[in-house]
């Protein structure tokens, strides 16, 4: 009963969303409040709707309801209650689900918090919205039904991918899509200044929350998804330049892009036509993602996408609202005259080359992705893209991104003084080659990975402290420091979090120490300073899997450090073996054992791996997030501020 | 998105070993470049692996081929070419430069030097005007807007 519920709930938005998609438009062309103030009230019935038919499919999961088709195909009975919940979303039909529904979540939003729009703008941009979300829903409901049910349903489920079943596909999809469908906001905030023909200051202050915001989750999503991959597949790589991971890495490029172009709009009203373009593009490529991943062509085989009918849906649904959007772009985009002027040495030419650079670097990491579909149609190649290319083409980009980022930073708006501004950064420089220095001294090859990288996190971090400092002007003060504008805390914070992943993801490819052995219990080995100990190996029993557990004692100079207990796991019902590593995680470095196969003559394949820095790639990652975090919180952005204030004009009182 | 990577891999590869103890020759110099060569292969049978990374029977049996390869004496380009000659230049991770593939590897100079042209041109077109003290003057509809307030 409750899956009819949520199945006819979710038909109901189909409708909500179709109307949502037109009625408004209508009510913003004939100037007719009532038809407009329906885009509010059709986003929030939409954002309730969605939500119950989610709940409803969690519902069949958690009950192991087993005449739903996705739940055979993707639960068992005997699945912890945790892998129930977030096994919902560990699917192509249920992951849809979700996605639509955060759409509809940003859609409501902007219905409940948007009282600051226009109410043109705002019917606009909402039906927008209403149109998306109605491409997605249908695509749901004629192509991928979660709501599907079996004619003879079976006793038990197929079990749920063994490698899914870890607590990181509870958090990293959900993010991972608030980010991507939160940039759906952005799209639809353009096509409704392009449907208006107005950009100013104004529309970059709405669209920038909005964007941020995206922002943060993306960036929080695919930090989650690295150190997931790091610390469950087993050989501690953390990025593997695979297509489903450059599908998001390729709109969180153009989204920092996009931030940054919009202040320039927002302070100078400069740039305006190419942010613009920058929105369209960003949504744009995160509806690629949602190609890429979902209709097969690159990865060729798997999982989510079987049926090859739904990548052509999803490319139509691409080609519509992208194809859409740019030929609207192009009729309207020359009447957007840029209105501020600046001189070359400027905060304004810094941000031109930092979107330069960031589009560029997005445009490398798409052609990388694509070549081998290109390659393949055109020239009857096969052929692979792989790290050594990207590795090659991406990195000198961001280099040269990590060495101006400080300098165009500080630089001031309109008119600036290089020179004024580098000698500024002079003790960020010197520090920053100090630890370059320090890198090259202590490493015996002539790789210049780690002082480069070194450099590079350095002279981010003591910039963006520099930058800071220079705000409060020559008397240092704490307080003075504590009173400067969020949103100027949140850009240091962002760029320091950048500078310590770079100084991290050197280190660490520079340095990891890798040992592969046969190792025999009561057996001991070192690597690099650390001594282990194998004392035993465990056969363990767990809830829907058969494991065997080694206990290995790490110890430095005699003094045991802990116990680590990694694992090789067997999932009965899904028949596939996964290795559960152990990992003592400290702050500058981590120790990284896998258990492998037990060999005939008694002893067990142990890899270890000294990964220094590792978890700093990660925190920096959630740096930069909580700078997105503290600049979204900053008055000046801030949803409603302002509102409820009495208008200062209409209180100026006549002089007497 | 990471999910489906996972799923990837768990299709095709069975997550645990790449490099196995027994495959490690005794010369060291030789090991670490079979392992750098190892990187730069991409296992025919996995989606997206390369063999040092892969636990499929057949990137085992590259392994081994790479080593072998090394022992008898060929230099790195050539165990590449002796690899590419049978498996095809599907399991090269850095394409060669042949042929249409050198639009994949130009793509990027080209983009940031017509990207460049573009910011120039912009860039020059903006300062020109930064010289200049006055300001544009107000069109008639500003004009009638800024009335309005001044009027309240």
């Amino acid at each position: 009963m409750i899956t009819e519920i949520g199945h006819f709930a979710l038909t109901l938005t189909f409708f909500v969303a179709l109307l949502q998609s037109t009625v408004p438009l209508i009510g913003a062309h004939i100037n007719h409040y009532g038809l407009m103030a329906f885009a509010r009230l059709a986003a929030v019935t939409q954002f309730f709707l969605l939500t119950g038919s989610f709940c409803a499919l969690i519902h069949a999961f958690v009950t192991s309801d087993f005449t739903l088709r996705l739940v055979v195909l993707n639960s068992h009975s005997l699945k912890p209650m945790l892998y129930k919940v977030s096994g919902t979303w560990g699917n192509h039909e249920g992951s849809m689900l979700l996605w639509v529904l955060i759409l509809s979540l940003f859609g409501a939003c902007a219905a409940w918090f948007g009282q600051n729009l226009t109410d043109s703008f705002r019917a606009r941009a909402l039906a927008v919205q209403g149109a998306i979300g109605f491409a997605f829903i249908s695509f749901i409901l004629f192509t991928s039904n979660p709501f599907e049910r079996m004619a003879y349903p079976p006793f038990d489920g197929q079990d749920l991918n063994p490698l899914l079943q870890d607590p990181g596909l509870a958090f990293h999809p959900p993010f991972l899509y608030l980010g991507y469908v939160g940039l759906s906001m952005a799209f639809s905030f353009a096509v409704a200044a392009l449907i208006e023909g107005r950009v100013d200051a104004a529309w970059a202050r709405w669209v920038r929350p909005w964007t941020l915001a995206a922002w943060i989750f993306l960036t929080i999503g695919i930090a989650l998804g690295s150190w997931w991959a790091y610390y469950e597949l087993g050989w501690g790589g953390f990025w593997f330049w695979d297509p489903v991971e450059n599908a998001s890495f390729m709109p969180w490029l153009l989204t920092i892009a996009l931030l940054h172009s919009a202040i320039v709009v927002e302070k100078r009203e400069s740039l305006k036509s190419w942010t613009i373009l920058l929105a369209i593009l960003a949504f744009g490529f995160s509806l690629i993602g949602t190609f890429i991943v979902r209709s097969g062509v690159l990865t060729s085989v798997h999982a989510f996408a079987n049926d090859p009918d739904r990548g052509q849906v999803i490319l139509g649904i691409l080609a519509f609202f992208v194809g859409g959007a740019l030929t609207l772009y192009a009729i309207r985009a020359p009447k957007m005259q840029s209105q501020g002027v600046f001189s070359i040495e400027s905060r304004e030419t810094a941000l031109i080359l930092n979107n330069i650079l960031l589009a560029v670097s997005a445009f490398v990491v798409f052609v990388g992705t694509i070549w081998p579909l290109v390659a393949e149609m055109m020239f009857d190649r096969k052929l692979s893209v792989g790290p050594p290319f990207f590795n090659l083409a991406f990195t000198p980009l961001m280099i040269v991104l990590g060495i101006i980022l400080p300098v165009g930073a500080i630089l001031p708006w309109k008119r600036g003084k290089v020179g004024r501004s580098i000698s500024k950064l002079r003790g960020a420089f010197v520090a920053a080659l100090a630890f370059a220095g320090l890198a090259w001294a202590m490493q015996s090859g002539k790789s210049l990975q780690a002082p480069v990288g070194l450099f590079l996190g350095t002279w981010l971090v003591f910039g963006a402290v520099t930058d800071l400092l220079s705000r409060i002007g020559k008397s240092w003060g704490f307080l003075r420091l504590c009173r400067l504008p969020r949103a100027d805390w949140g850009k240091s914070l962002a760029h320091s979090g950048l500078g310590v992943t770079m100084f991290a993801i050197a280190g660490m490819m520079a340095w990891s120490q890798e040992d592969i052995r046969v190792v025999m219990p009561d057996d001991n080995w070192s690597v690099g300073q650390f001594d282990l100990t194998l004392t035993d190996v465990r056969a363990v029993r767990g809830p829907n899997y058969q494991a065997n557990v080694a206990d290995i004692i790490l110890s430095q100079n005699g003094a045991t450090i802990t116990m680590l207990n990694p694992e090789k796991r067997f999932y009965t019902v899904a028949k596939m073996p996964t290795t559960e590593a152990g990992i003592d995680y400290r702050l500058f470095r981590d120790v990284y054992i896998v258990l492998g196969d037990r060999q005939d003559n008694g002893g067990w394949t142990v890899r270890t791996y000294i990964k220094p820095l590792a978890s700093w790639i990660w925190a920096g990652a959630m740096i930069m997030a909580l700078g997105g975090l503290l600049s979204l919180s900053d008055r000046r952005l801030r949803l409603g501020a302002g509102i409820g204030r009495p208008d200062p004009i209409t209180k100026v009182t006549p002089a007497e | 998105m990471r999910v489906l990577l996972i799923v990837v891999f768990a299709l095709f590869a069975f997550p645990g070993f790449a490099v196995e103890p027994n495959e490690i020759i005794a010369d060291e110099g030789l090991e670490a470049r079979a392992r750098v060569i190892s990187k730069g292969l991409r296992c025919p049978v996995c989606q997206n692996e390369s063999i040092d990374e892969s636990s499929a029977s057949l990137a085992a049996d590259l392994r081994m081929l790479v080593r072998e390869r090394l022992i008898a004496g060929d230099s790195d380009e050539e165990v590449f070419d002796f690899v590419v000659r049978r498996y095809g230049e599907f399991v090269l991770l850095a394409p060669s430069t042949s042929g249409a593939n050198i639009v994949l590897w130009i793509a990027a100079p080209a983009m940031l030097w017509i990207g460049l042209m573009f910011g120039i041109f912009f860039i020059r077109s903006r300062s020109k005007f930064a010289g200049h003290k006055q300001d544009r003057p107000l069109d008639s509809s500003e004009k009638a807007e800024l009335e309005k307030i001044l009027n309240r």
